[in-house]
């Protein structure tokens, strides 16, 4: 048989230098494939974003709205309900809003809005992803004999204030999100684009 | 074995010569969907005249945008003439129904007209080349690639209007019809047209405008054809690569087996 | 002996493990690949058999992926494969990688049976791997057909209505039988649904199960060569075959090699050409189908043509039907017509191969044929090739023991 002798070293870099190109390109190839699983162009335009009128909304009132597929609500908060969040401060896992990723920047503030009035929330709890009750009155409830107003996720009891601010001592670990958001003017709410700079 | 392959290839490339003598034939458009000037240009001129009439119910604004090399702004101010949103299809206003009521059949959707012809956009260029006036007809007018449809000539402004000149049927020693050398209109054949009143365009400017159409709605009708072109190349490179790699393993290994 | 490296180290652990508790894998994996051992004389035809597995490794994960995105509805099924090429990001890769997978599946196939033709492979004793190959082929047709329905285009429908319309061909039970299979008077919703079913669980599910029995049989008596000698004959004194080699690494690596020269046509066809001028995906299935509207030219797609035109050939609505059937039930007869006492062609008579040639004519004529609209003409010559291609067959018990035979080398002889 050997005639010659095998040059190992040649024979090893080939299969190595093989084995890594094919498996490189074996990678690519996943990567067409995985890509198709993410949300279509139709399933981004169905997600554009959503235009509402919130003139009619009556103060304590709320709106419930679709965007990207999930609940956005927007609240028009009464000022004794802006008023109790002043003070919830040591109740609250985040009262500051620390955590950057469940609201835009304009939205980092106690009131966690554009204008301290209305507030706009991904309907969403962040426990499970359960839609939470709105519960806006100010008076002892069952799951909290001292209620301030805020919503209730029925699922699991994780509980959030009416600034959307999570409780301590509730399975939810973050705040409710804030969708970036912006008013085009004085009626009208447009979801999913953030303010214009300089404009609102 | 090579025979064998031969004859393969020859079964698999024989049909494509048939097929290509139909009743009247299709021209070159001479198209380039490369070409993004063209493309923008056979958008705005589709918009114009094809799209009040004619859906295309595949292709979306924003996708256009992205492929044309378009701002969202420039489509929405002159591509968009509907009022449709950025990420909307391009739709009619009207309702199959109505249209049929009103125009005898409802405007086909044009997205895929140039894939279901096997001319492709040559067809859609022969079709705009070739309306003639045809008093015979209801709309008055008349096109050899689809006699008796109920298409008027829409860029009959920019065209002008034409005539067509045709000649009798040729018959053979047992007056059988003999076939045309350049194509059938109705029972005659044709010889050519004739400008009967000239339009906004010279017919090389006329000429530009429909290629762009035609470019456009090859383009509509496979967008990825501008993603399959770009990658294409690098995936068949890397390929041809891997195989020479495997090919130098392969004699590496093989030298053991005498 | 090298010093163990850390990772070969962790592998031979990884691999005792799973030895100890499973030995059946280690047994199977010798048996298959790393001790199978394959004549060592295998020439570019036997590329195609490995290349048969990895297109319908293709076509089986393209397959689930375009499931995701497909919808099998007679309303919406037409504009979910375009919004599949239009809105899914990458989904046209996807889906011109199965289209065109189907078309090569049936390259790679015609060539492979092509070869077992040529080199005697179906003979003693490797009847049962003939047998299990023709009813992948048979399964595969069925399992191509039914895809093809899918994309619920002009052809689709047009095609489906005549091929389900054979049927009716049958006589008493015909018309009610054809009413069955669709579920509908016609072509309809319910038929596309339940083709959907059969093409992406119920057939590949049985490919896959002959598939594993093809290899099994083959993997039994060993593997056929171009001359087709028996290599158990020699044997050194390991007691392996003097002209077999392992097929790891050799013939695994060998069909890397092919693999990669398949792939880089594979997709050059799917990137610039993926189409095909009409024959993998036709012009008319850009059309949405249209129970009122029959497209000028129906033929099916460029695989079926050879039996499509036996079909035509016959003027007889039952009697094409019968032809057509036969023409592929044939071929599993075809080990116990062939008495020639040697396989390969390269030691058969120049009779024998002309033979040969003009059964190849024959097919490649057909194919021809059946693509191209009905006339007078080309009716005769598929009349005439279609004789040839069943007369091939049933003289074969005669015609091949004509001649004269050429002596069979003892060993292997190796050429390039």
């Amino acid at each position: 048989m050997a005639e010659q002798a095998v040059d190992e070293g040649r024979r090893r870099f080939l299969t190595v230098t093989t084995a890594v190109i094919g498996a490189g390109g074996a990678t690519a190839l996943a990567v067409p494939f995985l890509a198709s699983l993410q949300p279509s162009e139709r399933a981004q335009a169905a997600g554009a974003p959503v235009t509402v009128d919130v003139s009619r909304l009556e103060v304590g009132a709320i709106l419930r709205e679709q965007w990207r597929g999930r609940p956005v609500w927007i609240v028009r908060r009464t000022p004794e309900q802006l008023a109790a969040l002043e003070g919830l401060a040591s109740q609250l896992r985040d009262p500051n809003s620390a955590v950057t990723e469940q609201q835009p920047e304009y939205a980092r503030n106690p009131h966690r809005s554009i204008r301290p009035e209305y507030l706009v929330l991904i309907g969403i709890c962040t426990h499970l992803g359960c839609s939470p009750l709105f519960e806006p009155e100010i008076r002892p409830q069952p799951f909290a004999a001292d209620w301030k107003g805020g919503f209730f996720c029925p699922c699991h009891g994780s509980k959030f204030d009416m600034a959307g601010r999570v409780y301590s001592g509730v399975p939810a670990p973050t705040n409710l999100a804030v969708p970036p958001y912006r008013f085009d003017d004085d009626q009208r709410v447009t979801i999913g684009l953030d303010p214009v700079p300089g404009a609102a | 074995m090579t025979k064998f392959f031969a004859t393969m290839a020859l079964a698999l490339a024989a049909p494509v010569a048939f097929g290509a003598a139909g009743k009247f034939p299709t021209e070159a458009a001479a198209n380039n969907i490369g070409d993004q000037a063209s493309l923008q240009r056979g958008a705005a001129l589709f918009m114009n005249y094809c799209a009040s009439c004619h859906s295309a119910e595949m292709i979306r604004f924003s996708r256009i945008a992205r492929d044309l090399g378009l701002s969202e702004e420039q489509v929405m101010k002159n591509l968009n003439l509907v009022g449709a949103k950025f990420q909307d299809t391009l739709q009619v206003a009207m309702t199959r129904e109505d249209a049929a009521t009103w125009l005898g059949a409802a405007p086909p959707d044009l997205t895929l007209t140039a894939r279901a012809k096997h001319e492709g956009a040559d067809w859609i260029y022969t079709y705009l080349k070739s309306f003639y006036v045809d008093e015979a007809r209801p709309i008055g007018w008349n096109n050899p690639l689809l006699p008796g449809a109920s298409m008027p000539h829409v860029l009959w402004e920019y065209q002008g209007v034409q005539r067509v000149v045709t000649e009798p049927r040729q018959k053979d020693a047992q007056g059988r019809d003999l076939p045309c050398r350049k194509g059938e209109v109705g029972n005659a054949c044709f010889v050519r047209f004739e400008i009967a009143q000239p339009g906004l365009m010279d017919p090389e400017e006329y000429s530009v405008a429909i290629r762009d159409i035609s470019n456009f709605m090859e383009y509509i009708a496979e967008p990825a054809v501008m993603e399959r072109r770009r990658w294409g190349i690098w995936v068949v490179l890397f390929l041809a690569f891997f195989t020479f790699l495997a090919w130098l393993l392969k004699a590496e290994y093989w030298r053991d087996v005498h | 002996m090298a010093a163990v490296n850390p990772v070969s180290g962790a592998i031979a652990g990884v691999q005792k493990w799973i030895n100890d508790r499973a030995p059946g894998l280690d047994a199977a994996y010798r048996k298959h690949i790393s001790e199978y051992m394959a004549p060592k004389n295998f020439n570019l035809w036997y590329f195609f058999g490995s290349l048969a597995m990895l297109v319908l490794v293709n076509q089986i994960v393209t397959g689930i992926f375009l499931t995701m995105h497909y919808k099998p509805s007679a309303t919406e099924a037409f504009h979910s494969v375009e919004y599949l090429m239009r809105d899914v990001d990458w989904g046209w890769l996807i889906r011109y990688m199965h289209s065109t997978g189907a078309s090569f599946f049936f390259i790679v196939v015609y060539l492979h049976m092509y070869r077992a033709l040529i080199y005697g492979s179906y003979q003693k004793p490797r009847e049962l791997v003939w047998v299990i190959g023709v009813a992948i082929f048979l399964v595969l047709m069925a399992e191509a057909f039914l895809g093809y329905v899918l994309p619920w285009g002009q052809m689709s429908f047009w095609g489906a209505q005549v091929i389900t319309s054979l049927f009716g061909a049958i006589p008493f039970v015909g018309e009610s039988l054809v009413e069955w299979i669709r579920g509908d008077y016609v072509i309809a919703d319910a038929t596309l649904n339940r083709f959907f079913a059969l093409h992406v669980i119920a057939l590949p599910l049985v490919l896959l199960l002959l598939v594993v029995l093809h290899l099994g049989a083959l993997h039994e008596v060993g593997s056929n060569n171009p001359d087709g000698v028996d290599i158990k004959k020699h044997k050194g004194p390991d007691g392996r075959p003097l002209d077999g080699i392992p097929f790891h690494p050799y013939y695994t690596i060998k069909d890397l090699f092919g693999a990669g020269f398949f792939l880089t046509l594979f997709f050059f066809v799917i990137f610039f050409a993926p189409l095909f001028g009409g024959k993998f995906l036709e012009y008319d299935n850009f059309i949405p189908a249209n129970p009122m509207v029959t497209p000028e030219h129906i033929k099916p797609v460029w695989y079926f043509t050879p039996y499509y035109a036996m079909l035509r050939a016959v003027p007889d609505k039952l009697g094409g039907v019968i032809v057509m059937g036969s023409a592929v039930l044939i071929l599993f007869v075809l080990p116990w017509l062939d008495r020639a006492p040697v396989r390969s062609h390269r030691y058969r008579p120049l009779l024998a191969k002309l033979i040969l040639a003009g059964f190849v004519v024959a097919f490649v004529y057909l194919g021809y044929a059946g693509y191209q609209p009905a006339s007078p003409g080309l009716t005769l010559l598929a009349q005439i090739a279609t004789v040839y291609y069943f007369a091939f067959f049933i003289f074969m018990p005669w015609w091949s023991k004509l001649g004269h035979f050429k002596p069979v080398p003892e060993r292997v002889t190796m050429h390039d």
